[in-house]
């Protein structure tokens, strides 16, 4: 079972939050088809926030056909994100190090790796959208 | 459906002049609306003329559809915790129960017993911490199973600690009753995690009353460099605007994108984007000030 974590300094509304955990858990194959997802009760209780809140981020999971809701029993995990790429995560892990590797030897520190990698992210999605 | 709350006009005034005015607002079902303002803006006027112990000077109020004062029996479908919980000192946890349940025709043990947790019946009321008898009062608010649940300052003396508790209580119970629930309180901070309707009072009027997302997605700081204001592409009003040396930082709300490159565009946080709000400067009127989806009462 998934547990949510909410931080609210970063400003992303919550039902986002939620949404995106659920996502980065079918990526990483955390979860699978079939398991099931914390209750809204649950969810509230634990994080103490708007149960409206929590029904919405399940809500647009599902219309993103993620999840099932199966009244009075719960929503589950209807297909994954996680098939495809994660066969490759292995490998693309391995070219990472090596570059990563390259970049320190380079004299680049922690700071400009991560400003680096966000900018060329930021630009390679902004040409593909062009 | 009647809302659950409905004013129109509605206007309370004591001997030392009115402490509310112009008060029009419409909540919506099943919201948690935070009723935000510094202290004495008219938070708990309003709660307290929503349960009819204080009358309307002018306009009106309804509740659940009713005049909570010409109709007194829909108080019982309202759960009130008042500023500071007052409850009986040398009543125990138990026999506190005990009278709320035999006064509410409706009463939910279950309810009651899951807001109370481990909290014993023989505690003297007297005896509890603060977080403990804010316990109990939510225990007695919510075993009411109220549709509309008003809560007056309820952090006002707990901890960080305590505060995070309560608010998890509150909304297992909210997810529960699925009642409408209003948190009046002077520390944004507090209410910012479970709002998702915003009303905003100071000195005794409602300066914006509206969806917390809306809020959000439709106001903006820009940045720029200092220069005369004329009207800006997507910019609907200017509700604030500093100067510090050549650069202009103005608080916008929008009505579409902007896309003048000279002009950096963020998001805003609710905390500052209410502030904002609270203390609007009186701006000359480059961009008319028009009527939108939020409410301005100034």
């Amino acid at each position: 079972m998934i547990e949510f974590h909410l931080d609210q300094r970063s400003g992303v509304a919550t039902y986002l939050q939620i949404g995106q955990q659920v996502r980065e858990a079918l990526r990483l194959g955390v979860l699978d088809v079939g398991d099931q997802l914390p209750t809204v009760r649950e969810v509230v209780a634990d994080l103490a926030v708007n149960p409206n809140t929590v029904a919405k981020a399940y809500r647009e999971l599902e219309r993103e056909g993620l999840v099932v809701a199966q009244p009075g029993r719960g929503t589950f995990i209807a297909s994954t994100l996680a098939a495809p790429s994660l066969e490759h995560h292995e490998t693309l892990r391995r070219d990472l190090e090596l570059w990563l590797e390259a970049a320190e030897r380079a004299g680049l520190d922690e700071e400009s790796i991560r400003a680096l990698v966000s900018s060329t992210l930021r630009e390679v999605l902004v040409r593909r959208v062009a | 459906m009647s809302a659950p709350l409905e004013a129109q006009a509605l206007g309370k005034r004591f001997r030392r002049g009115w402490a509310m005015r112009d008060c029009s607002l419409t909540l919506p079902e099943g919201a948690i609306v935070g009723l935000a303002g510094p202290n004495g803006a008219g938070k708990s006027t309003l709660l307290e003329l929503a349960v009819g112990l204080l009358e309307p000077s002018e306009g009106e109020i309804r509740v659940l559809g009713h005049d909570p004062r010409a109709e007194p029996s829909v108080v019982a479908r309202i759960g009130y915790v008042a500023q500071g919980a007052p409850l009986y000192r040398s009543f125990t946890v138990g026999e506190t129960v005990e009278f709320a349940r035999s006064t509410n025709p409706g009463w939910d043990t279950a309810v009651a017993r899951g807001v109370l947790d481990q909290l014993s019946e023989k505690r003297r009321v007297s005896s509890l911490s603060a977080g403990d008898r804010a316990r109990l009062a939510l225990a007695l608010a919510l075993g009411k199973r109220p549709e509309l649940l008003l809560l007056d300052e309820p952090f006002g003396r707990l901890d960080p600690l305590a505060a995070r508790e309560f608010l998890q209580m509150l909304m297992h119970g909210v997810a529960e009753t699925k009642a409408t629930v209003v948190i009046a309180s002077h520390v944004i901070a507090d209410i910012e995690r479970v709002a998702d309707h915003i009303v905003l009072v100071s000195d005794g009027r409602v300066r914006l009353d509206g969806d917390v997302e809306e809020l959000l997605a439709s106001h903006r700081l820009l940045t720029g460099a200092r220069r005369p204001l004329g009207q800006i592409a997507g910019v609907a009003e200017i509700v604030r605007q500093r100067h510090s040396g050549r650069q202009m930082t103005l608080l916008a709300r929008l009505d579409g994108p902007v896309v003048d490159p000279s002009w950096s565009v963020d998001e805003i946080g609710l905390e500052e984007l209410l502030l904002a709000y609270m203390a609007p400067e009186r701006l000359p009127e480059p961009q008319a000030r028009e009527k939108g989806r939020l409410r301005w009462h100034a």
